[in-house]
């Protein structure tokens, strides 16, 4: 019963998506190993549809978006003449990497309303709902992890990275930074025409530490006494080696 | 090449670790210490979070003491019952410092106590060493034999007196604990193994012969670090290892290499430049913490973590 109410529901639903995304990407799983700089994601695609090409121009949205931790935001105030750590904020939850690349700047392709409700600029991407009430220019806050970010390379927005030909087949590039945290990346491709999002695909990417670089943080956080066991073998088997090694050539 | 390290999870240029060990190696080489008090701030200097590069600082101290302690032993420098003493003082100051750490972590202010920690005492040390030895090389110009101070002082009226005859000494235990403790919280929050605090308190306060004072902080303090970054592996998870071997076998090498510097040179002039040395560093950390930084603003994990 359930399964044909279902069926009727996705036949009802097929005709209204008159345009369709379809998408890959270079790679799905991305691997951090010890000599990790880096990497490009390709995501390409095309747009599936019955009818003939609309007059109105399409536009794509490619986010990718990493795992979303709590941050706490600090500024530095002068207090007896030194500069300490004084108001904190903290962001509910914002992604350890977020990259916005689309065929035009978001503010001519994509509404405000839209972008509340699917969250794709940068600062949407950041949700600070129970910010602190101590302080009262949040704002500067926020902006400020958007800034630090940055620089960093981990929040990226290219406008013009997505080339979309023919209103038909697109193609972008992601370029994931070497300073880069586990976890699964969100991607999601947007369809927008006027401003509105017409079509919408996710996928995700993901990202693992492999071979000795999981080993040593599996170690670290399941074992910690082992691990620093460990460490303090390898110190004091390199210090006992070296100077019995200096010795010897001495000698 | 650039490497990433596991659990700072940023990515670095393995040479430049390399070097930055060898470095530092080459000065612990010529002056005897641990160096701990220079790779921690050019570990922040090149990136890593400081609670990683505190923790992994300890570990790298660890192998250059014990590669220096060992020459020590050789030489019979090593006065183990004062180093027993002062270990018990080091490790319930250790275990005071990492409880500090991580409350003031959560109040987001380590960063600030560090640097604290760090110009305050790499002042009066780098300070006091430049004066004493300053003098020194005057003194020697003149040409004279320098004078020899024992004082008896409020230290030999304490309790609980103890034999220390590699150092002979017969002195209460309450002044070698207390040192150790104040080594132990500075190993803890700092990264550092103290030696630079330890060698001029042994001499001075504690009274003990300088060629015992070397080998006897060295051998306390693989222990008070070994203790530490056991406490930041098992309580912050901020041990890194591949960044502490790339330290490790720059130091090591560098340390060979500034020994043989160091024999080169007179005490006096070697006593100068690592006061300047400490002095430099210091007003860095100091500098930062009096000029307005170009951010105002630092991310930090949130309270949950």
């Amino acid at each position: 019963m359930l399964w044909r109410l279902c069926l009727c529901l996705t036949l009802l639903a097929l005709p209204l998506r008159a345009e369709e995304v379809v998408a890959g990407l270079s790679q799905a799983r991305v691997s951090i190993t010890a000599n990790f700089a880096g990497s490009e994601i390709l995501v390409f695609g095309a747009i599936k549809r019955e009818a003939p090409i609309d007059e109105v121009p399409l536009n794509v949205i490619i986010a990718v978006s990493g795992p979303a931790t709590p941050v706490v935001v600090r500024r530095k105030a002068r207090q007896f003449g030194i500069w300490v750590n004084s108001d904190a904020v903290e962001v509910d939850a914002a992604p350890s990497f977020y990259a916005v690349a689309s065929t035009a700047p978001l503010s001519q392709i994509l509404s405000n309303t839209e972008d509340l409700r699917h969250r794709i600029s940068t600062p949407r991407a950041i949700r600070a709902v129970g910010v602190t009430d101590t302080v009262a220019d949040t704002e500067n806050f926020t902006q400020a992890l958007m800034r630090i970010r940055s620089r960093q390379g981990l929040y990226q927005t290219d406008p013009e990275a997505v080339v979309l030909r023919e209103q038909t087949l697109f193609r972008g590039s992601i370029a994931l930074p070497a300073n880069l945290t586990e976890g699964l990346y969100t991607t999601r491709i947007f369809l927008t025409r006027e401003g509105r999002v017409i079509d919408a695909y996710q996928t995700a990417i993901e990202v693992q530490k492999v071979g000795l670089e999981r080993w040593i943080f599996r170690l670290a956080h399941d074992h910690p006494l082992i691990y620093g066991l460990l460490s303090l073998a390898i110190a004091i088997a390199a210090g006992w080696g070296a100077s019995s090694f200096f010795r010897y050539v001495r000698s | 090449m650039q490497i990433y390290l596991p659990i700072a999870e940023v990515s670095v240029n393995a040479f430049v670790l390399l070097g930055l060990g060898g470095l530092v190696g080459i000065l612990s080489g010529m002056f005897g210490v641990g160096g701990g008090f220079l790779i921690t701030p050019l570990l922040f200097f090149i990136g890593i979070p400081p609670t990683v590069a505190v923790a992994t600082s300890a570990n790298q101290i660890v192998a250059s003491s014990f590669s220096g302690v060992l020459a020590h032993f050789r030489r019979k420098t090593v006065d183990l019952r004062m180093g027993v003493v002062l270990l018990v003082g080091g490790l319930i100051g250790a275990a005071l410092g990492v409880i500090l750490f991580n409350y003031l972590r959560q109040l987001g202010q380590v960063d600030l106590l560090v640097r604290l920690c760090y110009v305050v005492f790499l002042g009066v040390i780098g300070g006091l060493m430049f004066i004493e030895s300053l003098r020194a090389m005057r003194r020697s110009r003149r040409a004279g034999g320098a004078p020899k101070r024992r004082q008896h002082n409020w230290i030999h009226g304490l309790p609980f007196k103890m034999k220390f005859r590699t150092s002979g000494l017969y002195i209460s235990v309450i002044p070698p604990v207390l040192v150790g403790v104040l080594v132990g919280v500075l190993a803890a929050v700092m990264g550092v193994g103290g030696g630079f605090i330890m060698v001029p308190a042994m001499i001075y306060i504690l009274g003990m012969p300088t060629k015992v004072v070397i080998g006897t902080s060295l051998f306390q303090i693989i222990f008070v670090t070994a203790f530490t970054t056991l406490l930041h592996a098992t309580t912050n998870y901020t041990v890194d290892m591949a960044l502490a071997v790339l330290l490790l076998v720059g130091g090591v090498i560098g340390a060979q290499v500034g020994t043989q510097i160091g024999l080169k040179l007179k005490a006096e002039q070697l006593r100068v430049l690592l006061a300047g040395l400490v002095l430099l560093v210091c007003g860095k950390l100091a500098l930062d913490l009096l000029l307005q930084p170009s951010e105002l603003y630092s991310l930090g994990d949130g309270s949950g973590q």
